[in-house]
C-alpha cells in the first residue's frame, strides 16, 4: 500500500480542465518533487489533494495511506494526516496562533480518539520548535499570519507542519519569494522532518530548493500530466536545459 | 464545567420551555385604571403611582420613533398585558423554600446560579456573585442581602425599594432617563414592573458581583423592568444582567429603562449578555428587545462603562449611553452584537460630553449572518463647556455570507474647539481562503468560525468578568449555528 496513490487524475478548476491523466505514487520514506512551467497545474494538484472547494476531480481516483479521498472533508483529510504547507498564506486577524495551532493540534488528537495536550505542554513545544525555525517566540502570541513578512509566512507553515507530525507534506512553492537563509531554515524544517514513515511532495519551480532537500524521485508535470520522472538529476537537467525540451 | 448563565443556550434555543405555573395577569390593554392596578398591586404609595400616571399622560401623546434601521409591523399595544405574576407569589416569598419548586427547577434549566440555595447547603466554594432574578413582573429571589447589607451595599426588587428606600427612589428615579425621553421610556415609566435597585454608599467598593436575570414566560405579557444603580461618591460595583425568554410564534415586547448615576470619583461597570429568543430561522417570533440604558457620569472623575453581548431578540434597538457632567469623568461602550438568520439590530451608544476633561471610548463589533441587518449607531456630542473633551470610536462590521448587511450610522456633534474626536471603521468579512486554511489544519469550518469571530470580538470580552468571557464565547458559537456551509 502505498503512502499516497494518485491513479488517472483529471480535475477541473471552474469547468476548466486542469490535470489530465495524472498518475503518481509515493512510498513512506520518500520525497518526491514535482517541476514544471507556470500553469501546468502543480498547485491545482496540491488544492485537488487537500479537497479544496472549487476544485473538482471529474475522474480518476487519490488513495491516501490507504483511502480513498473522493468525498472526505478537507478537515478530515487533515486530521487522517495529509498536510498542506500553503504558496500564499492568509492572515486570520484578531486569532493568535498559539490559539489556532492549538485548536489545530487539539482536532488531530480528538480525530485519534486522545485527549487534548496540556496547553502548557503544547506551548512549550511551540516556543522551541519556533525558535529552531528563527522565529521569536513572541510571534507566537501574535494574529495567524497577521503582519508576518513573506519569509515568516513560509517559516510558520514548517512551524505547522513540524507540530502536526503528519504522514505526508505537500508543499505548495514553499521555496518562493525566500531569501537564502530563510530557504535554508525551511530546508533544514523539512529535513527534520522526513523520517522513514511520512513522505513528502515538494511542488516547486525552481531546483534551488533541491540543493537542500534532496528527492528521492522528480517529476515534470506539463499541461496537467506527468511528462517526464528521473532522479535528482532531472532537476539538474531542467535548471540547465528549462523545459523546452521535453515538448520536443 | 460549572453551571453558568450563558451555558443555557444549548443547541437551538435551550431556554425557550415554558414554565407551567399559575399567573396573576391582567387582561391586555392600557388605560389609567391599568396603571393604577399596577400601582396598587405593589401597594405603592401614592407618589409612586401619581409618577406612573404622569408618565402614562406623557405616553398617550407620544408615537413610536421610526428612525431605525428596522422593520416590524405596528405594535398593537392594546393587545398586550401590562402585569403577570406568577400566582403563588402573590404573598412575597421570605426564603428560597417559600418559592414555588416549579420556578426554581426553571432556574435550574437556565443554569441560573441561585447561589442562596447551594449556601445554605453548605456547597458554595466562591460566593461572589449575588443574584436578583427576576421572573416575568415579579423578583423571586434576591440572593446575598445579607452579606451585602454588612457593606451597606442596598441591593433588592425596586418594588421594595420604592417601599423601604423611598428617598433615594424619589430622588434619582428618572433622573437620567426622564419619562418623556422617548416612547418606550415614557411606556416603561407608567407600567414598570420589577427590576433590581442598587445602592452603594460613599466609599465602598461592592464586595462582590451583581447580577440579575430577567425571563419573559408569560404568552402574550410585556416586560417592563426598571433599574436604578447609584453609586455614591468613591464607591465601586460591578453588574452583570442575563436575558433569556421562552420561544414562542407571537412577538413579544420588552421595553426596558436602566439608570446609572454615579457621583465624584464612584465607578459602575455595566455588563448586558442578552440572549431573548430572536425567532426561528424563517423570523417567526421572537422579542422586541426596545431597551432604555444611560448613565450619570455626575461628579468630577467618575467613570460609567457598558458592556454588552447582545446575540438574542427579534429586533433590537437599544443604545446604552453615557452623559459626561462631572469633570474628568470617563464613558466606555464595548459592544458585540451579533444577527443572524432574519434578526435586525440598531444599536450603539451616545456620549454626551458636558464638563470639561471628560473622556469617552467606543468599542462596538458588529457581526452579521444569514439574512439579518445589523447596524451601529452612535453620537458622540460635546458642549463649548466640555473643555479638551475627548473621544475615541472604533467600530468593525464582520460579515458572514453575501444575505445579511450591516450599516453604520456615527453623529458626531461637536462644540467644544478643544476637543478631540476621532472615529475608525472596518467591514470585512470571513474569507473561503480563511475557512479553508483552518479546515487544512483540521479545524472544522463551525469551530473556525467560531474561533475567527472570537478573534473579532476579542477587544470586548476583555472587558466582561472573567467567568463570562469564556461563555460569551460559547454563546456566539451556538448563535452562529447554521450560518456556515
Amino acid at each position: 500500500m502505498s503512502l499516497l496513490d494518485i491513479d488517472g487524475l483529471h480535475a477541473s478548476v471552474n469547468g476548466e480542465p486542469i490535470l489530465k491523466d495524472l498518475s503518481l505514487r509515493v512510498e513512506a520514506g520518500e520525497i518526491h518533487a514535482i517541476m514544471g512551467p507556470n500553469g501546468s497545474g502543480k498547485s491545482t494538484l496540491a488544492n485537488v489533494l487537500a479537497g479544496r472547494p472549487g476544485y473538482e476531480v471529474t475522474a480518476g481516483q487519490v488513495s491516501f495511506d490507504g483511502i480513498g479521498l473522493a468525498g472526505v472533508e478537507p478537515e478530515a483529510r487533515a486530521q487522517a494526516g495529509l498536510f498542506l504547507a500553503f504558496q500564499y498564506p492568509v492572515e486570520i486577524p484578531g486569532v493568535s496562533n498559539m490559539e489556532f495551532l492549538k485548536a489545530a493540534w487539539d482536532s488531530h488528537r480528538a480525530a485519534q480518539g486522545s485527549q487534548p495536550e496540556s496547553a502548557v505542554g503544547f506551548m512549550k513545544r511551540a516556543r522551541a520548535l519556533a525558535k529552531g525555525l528563527g522565529l521569536n517566540p513572541e510571534f507566537l502570541k501574535r494574529g495567524v499570519n497577521e503582519g508576518f513578512s513573506g519569509g515568516e509566512k513560509k517559516r510558520n507553515e514548517i512551524l505547522q507542519l513540524l507540530l502536526l507530525e503528519p504522514k505526508l507534506a505537500v508543499l505548495d512553492e514553499t521555496d518562493s519569494g525566500l531569501d537564502i537563509d530563510a530557504l535554508q531554515t525551511v530546508a533544514a524544517g523539512v529535513n527534520r522532518f522526513r523520517s522513514a514513515d511520512n513522505g513528502v511532495l515538494l511542488i516547486t519551480h525552481y531546483q534551488r530548493l533541491l540543493n537542500h532537500i534532496v528527492p528521492d524521485r522528480v517529476h515534470v508535470l506539463t499541461e496537467g500530466r506527468i511528462v517526464a520522472s528521473g532522479d535528482k538529476h532531472l532537476a539538474e537537467k531542467l535548471e540547465a536545459e528549462g523545459y523546452a525540451w521535453l515538448s520536443g | 464545567m460549572s453551571e453558568s448563565p450563558i451555558d443555557i443556550v444549548g443547541q437551538e434555543y435551550r431556554a425557550g420551555f415554558v414554565t407551567d405555573v399559575v399567573s396573576d395577569t391582567l387582561p391586555p390593554g392600557l388605560s389609567e385604571a391599568v396603571v393604577r392596578h399596577i400601582s396598587a398591586k405593589k401597594r405603592e404609595p401614592a407618589w409612586m403611582a401619581d409618577w406612573r400616571l404622569a408618565a402614562y399622560g406623557k405616553w398617550r401623546a407620544m408615537t413610536p420613533p421610526d428612525w431605525a434601521h428596522v422593520r416590524f409591523p405596528p405594535i398593537d399595544f392594546e393587545g398586550i398585558s401590562y402585569y403577570s405574576a406568577p400566582k403563588s407569589l402573590a404573598d412575597a416569598p421570605a426564603s428560597l423554600d417559600e418559592v414555588d419548586p416549579e420556578l426554581l427547577r426553571t432556574y435550574e434549566k437556565l443554569g441560573i446560579p441561585l447561589h442562596e440555595r447551594e449556601a445554605l447547603a453548605g456547597v458554595v466554594k466562591s460566593p461572589s456573585v449575588a443574584v436578583d432574578a427576576v421572573f416575568d413582573s415579579v423578583s423571586i429571589a434576591t440572593t446575598f442581602k445579607d452579606k451585602l447589607a454588612e457593606a451597606g451595599v442596598i441591593f433588592c426588587p425596586i418594588s421594595e425599594a420604592v417601599h423601604s428606600h423611598p428617598e433615594l427612589v424619589r430622588k434619582y428615579l428618572g433622573s437620567v432617563v426622564p419619562q418623556q425621553d422617548n416612547f418606550y421610556a415614557a411606556l416603561n415609566s407608567a407600567v414598570f414592573s420589577d427590576g433590581s435597585f442598587v445602592y452603594v454608599p460613599e466609599g465602598v467598593r461592592c464586595p462582590m458581583e451583581l447580577s440579575t436575570y430577567f425571563r419573559i414566560n408569560e404568552r402574550n405579557t410585556g416586560q417592563f423592568e426598571r433599574t436604578l444603580i447609584i453609586a455614591d461618591a468613591g464607591a465601586y460595583v460591578s453588574y452583570l444582567e442575563g436575558c433569556t425568554a421562552p420561544m414562542r410564534d407571537e412577538n413579544q415586547l420588552h421595553a426596558a429603562v436602566v439608570e446609572l448615576v454615579a457621583l465624584d470619583n464612584a465607578e459602575i461597570k455595566y455588563s448586558t449578555v442578552q440572549n431573548w429568543y430572536p425567532g426561528d430561522a424563517e423570523g417567526k417570533g421572537g422579542i422586541y428587545n426596545f431597551v432604555t440604558k444611560r448613565g450619570a457620569c455626575l461628579g468630577a472623575s467618575s467613570k460609567i462603562s457598558w458592556t454588552q453581548v447582545e446575540t438574542g431578540s427579534a429586533i433590537t434597538w437599544k443604545y446604552p449611553s453615557v452623559v459626561l457632567r462631572g469633570a474628568g469623568s470617563v464613558g466606555e461602550f464595548h459592544s458585540v452584537a451579533l444577527t443572524n438568520n432574519h434578526q435586525q439590530a440598531d444599536t450603539g451608544t451616545k456620549m454626551i460630553h458636558l464638563g470639561p476633561n471628560t473622556r469617552s471610548t467606543i468599542i462596538s463589533k458588529g457581526i452579521s449572518a444569514g439574512q439579518s441587518q445589523n447596524s451601529y449607531r452612535g453620537l458622540v456630542r460635546t458642549s463649548p463647556a466640555a473643555k479638551g473633551a475627548r473621544n475615541y470610536t472604533q467600530c468593525d462590521s464582520l460579515l458572514l455570507g453575501d444575505a445579511c448587511g450591516a450599516h453604520t450610522f456615527p453623529y458626531i456633534e461637536n462644540k467644544s474647539p478643544t476637543a478631540t474626536i476621532e472615529h475608525e471603521a472596518t467591514t470585512s468579512k470571513v474569507s473561503d481562503d480563511q475557512l479553508f486554511l483552518c479546515q487544512q489544519r483540521g479545524i472544522d469550518p463551525e469551530k473556525a468560525i467560531s474561533m475567527i469571530v472570537n478573534g473579532f470580538c476579542k477587544d470586548v470580552f476583555r472587558e466582561l468578568p472573567m467567568e463570562f468571557a469564556v461563555e460569551a464565547g460559547k454563546l456566539l458559537e451556538v448563535s452562529l449555528e447554521g450560518a456556515v456551509g
